[in-house]
């Protein structure tokens, strides 16, 4: 496991553990943070229902898309929100593989992370269609009505990628979960809560044999689990990799798309974490190890993301395409400029103060540097989308984009979204993963 | 039939270690119809009961193969026989746009085989188990270790298997109802 400071507190046993987690759901108060907290998220979801119904009734022309700029906020969205998804499966997939022993104690909610996000990234394709009655058309089915879906399109693809890694993802995550229900059954004193929870629990016992065969599903489908992510936001960089407009037109899309989702994930993972373990005094689960190690792989990825920015400009110029090159004066001199450079603050400079490590264990610092990733990671995708789309080969149909309140009311309608999703977890469903904790702090004897 | 009075025997043990120990003992004493249950999976435990390995890598195998020649084939299909399109004269089997679709729903499938074969082999979902009748089984899912040995094994007595069970030291025996 290497040097440093410990994985989990010492002092923790298998039983305390056990006891310490399944307490936050079973025997502890609702905290009044979290009813506060759980109020305004449902009131951010019912500004989202708002919107959707809008939306509904009067048609896609209440957000502030038109012609150039067909893709508005509904795609930034997408990216941004199934970017923060990846986070979750690197976690608890790729992590996994590679034996990380540290993520026992975050790949839980970091999973529940990703189920949200990817529901969240997944309303905005399905709402930007125009006529979202109609989405079924996109999956194959037996059908009269002559329009197939259009295999060749990366449009479709992203249809199969996002429904595949929503349900790996659920798969994954019902999996881990099955012994810790069985876990909450055996613990719960209500009635209710015993049913309910020996129902999912599915009548797990521990049996060595299910274990044994537990472990290599487990294990089959974090190898499973792994490609496929990588895959998921390369399909999603097609989109705009396989059109012909500078600035999207180019294979460096892959790579830079994966490497950015994984770094706003973890963005999202230590600004979840960090006020969920001083809220319910998980301190001695997730350590200043977990906090420290997440920072790591934050600049990491950050920093092939900045890499990425240097090589698009460094592409413009060396291309000699004249269209690329006005593309990138645009996008650092043009109307939509201070959104680049914010990009570059946040993902550029601001993350260089985690190469110190008296700033990856100021947990306030950690806390804010996160916020900034999540705002830059934003903003990068919003000038991805904006300045290739709004002043493309021809002056003549140049224009501008500008969101709408209904564009801004489905954005943070989704925030609230996410945010009643994730505390609905934390009140329900164990969320750090107890037997894995367990076999970490059990003495090897 | 003559039903057994009772389904077996259950032993508790205080660490995963002692189970291991007892779980190798009740093998070379003979018994084979047995099992073990542990809050976490233990190195080891399954194959001192005898178990060997499982198929399950081949059945996720068997998934994955079937849903990307499934995936294939139905945009094959629906592109050259069911709605050819011409789309800018581009042959209609354009393979290499087939690959994305097909790959995903070779994990998808893949991810399926996994779970439902897991349960399936395990038996599971199973609401009611001998074992849950004893009160003291909850704990099997918190921080105790159990072995039980079962009264449908031919070499089963229950005075004989109550005295070996003892000579393992466990913290308690139990005798399981049906």
């Amino acid at each position: 496991m290497g040097s440093g400071p410990p994985v989990i507190e010492p002092s923790y046993t298998v039983a305390t553990v056990t006891d310490k987690i399944s307490s936050v759901v079973l025997t502890r108060r609702t905290p009044v943070g979290w009813i506060i907290g759980f109020s305004v998220a449902l009131l951010l979801t019912m500004t989202f229902l708002t919107a959707v119904l809008t939306l509904f009734a009067a048609g896609i022309g209440i957000w502030g898309v038109n012609v150039p700029v067909a893709w508005g906020f509904a795609i930034i969205n997408f990216v941004w929100w199934i970017g923060i998804g990846h986070a979750g499966t690197l976690i608890s997939a790729i992590l996994l593989l590679m034996q990380q022993k540290w993520r026992q104690s975050i790949n839980r909610f970091a999973e529940a992370m990703t189920l949200f996000a990817v529901l969240c990234a997944a309303v905005f394709p399905l709402l930007h269609l125009g006529r979202p009655k109609f989405f079924y058309w996109l999956f194959p089915y037996p059908s009269l009505h002559g329009v197939p879906p259009q295999f060749r399109s990366p449009l479709v693809w992203d249809v199969f990628a996002v429904a595949t890694y929503f349900t790996v993802s659920l798969l994954f995550w019902y999996v881990g979960l099955l012994p810790d229900l069985a876990t909450f059954r055996d613990c719960a004193k209500r009635k209710l809560a015993k049913i309910v929870y020996g129902v999912l629990a599915m009548g797990w016992r521990g049996s060595a044999i299910h274990w044994h065969r537990y472990d290599t599903a487990y294990l089959l489908l974090a190898g499973l689990a792994t490609p496929l992510v990588v895959s998921v936001h390369t399909v999603v960089s097609f989109d705009f990799a396989t059109s012909i407009l500078p600035g999207w037109h180019t294979t460096l899309f892959p790579p830079y798309f994966v490497a950015g989702a994984i770094y706003s994930g973890f963005a999202m993972v230590l600004v979840l974490a960090i006020p969920l373990r001083a809220a319910y005094g998980l301190e001695g689960l997730i350590t200043p190890r977990h906090l420290d190690n997440m920072a790591k792989i934050m600049l990491a990825t950050g920093l092939i993301v900045d890499y990425g920015y240097v090589m698009e400009a460094f592409f413009a110029w060396y291309s000699g395409n004249e269209a690329e090159r006005f593309m990138m004066i645009n996008r650092m001199i043009g109307p939509y400029a201070p959104a680049f450079w914010a990009t570059i603050a946040c993902n550029g400079l601001a993350i260089l103060a985690l190469w110190f490590p008296r700033v990856r264990r100021n947990v306030p610092a950690l806390f804010g540097i996160a916020l900034l990733v999540l705002v830059g990671m934003w903003l990068e995708r919003f000038f991805i989308v904006l300045t290739s789309l709004h002043r493309d080969f021809l002056p003549s149909s140049w224009g501008m984009y500008y969101p709408t309140i209904w564009d801004w009311a489905t954005f943070a309608g989704t925030i609230g979204l996410f945010f009643t999703l994730l505390f609905l977890f934390i009140r329900f469903l164990p969320l750090i993963s107890m037997f894995e904790v367990r076999a970490l702090v059990e003495p090897k004897t | 039939m003559n039903f057994p009075p009772i389904y077996g025997l259950l032993a508790e043990f205080d660490t995963s270690a002692s189970l291991l120990k007892a779980a190798r003992q009740a093998r070379a004493e003979g018994y084979r119809t047995m099992d073990a249950f542990s809050p976490m999976p233990v190195e080891g435990l399954s194959e001192a009961l005898g178990f060997r390995h499982t198929r399950l890598p081949w059945i996720v195998l068997a998934g994955g193969l079937f849903g990307a020649a499934g995936g294939f084939f139905l945009q094959w299909y629906l592109s050259v026989i069911g709605y050819p399109l011409n789309v800018g004269g581009r042959p209609y089997n354009s393979w290499p746009a087939f690959i994305v679709v097909s790959f995903e729903l070779a994990i998808l499938a893949a991810a399926f085989a996994a779970v439902l074969s897991m349960l399936a082999c395990n038996g599971l979902p199973q609401p009611y188990h001998p074992l849950f009748n004893v009160p003291r089984f909850e704990s099997a899912s918190r921080d105790r270790f159990f072995l039980c040995i079962e009264a449908a094994d031919p070499s089963f007595d229950p005075d004989k298997t109550r005295r070996f069970l003892e000579s393992l030291k466990p913290h308690e025996i139990f005798e399981v109802p049906h």
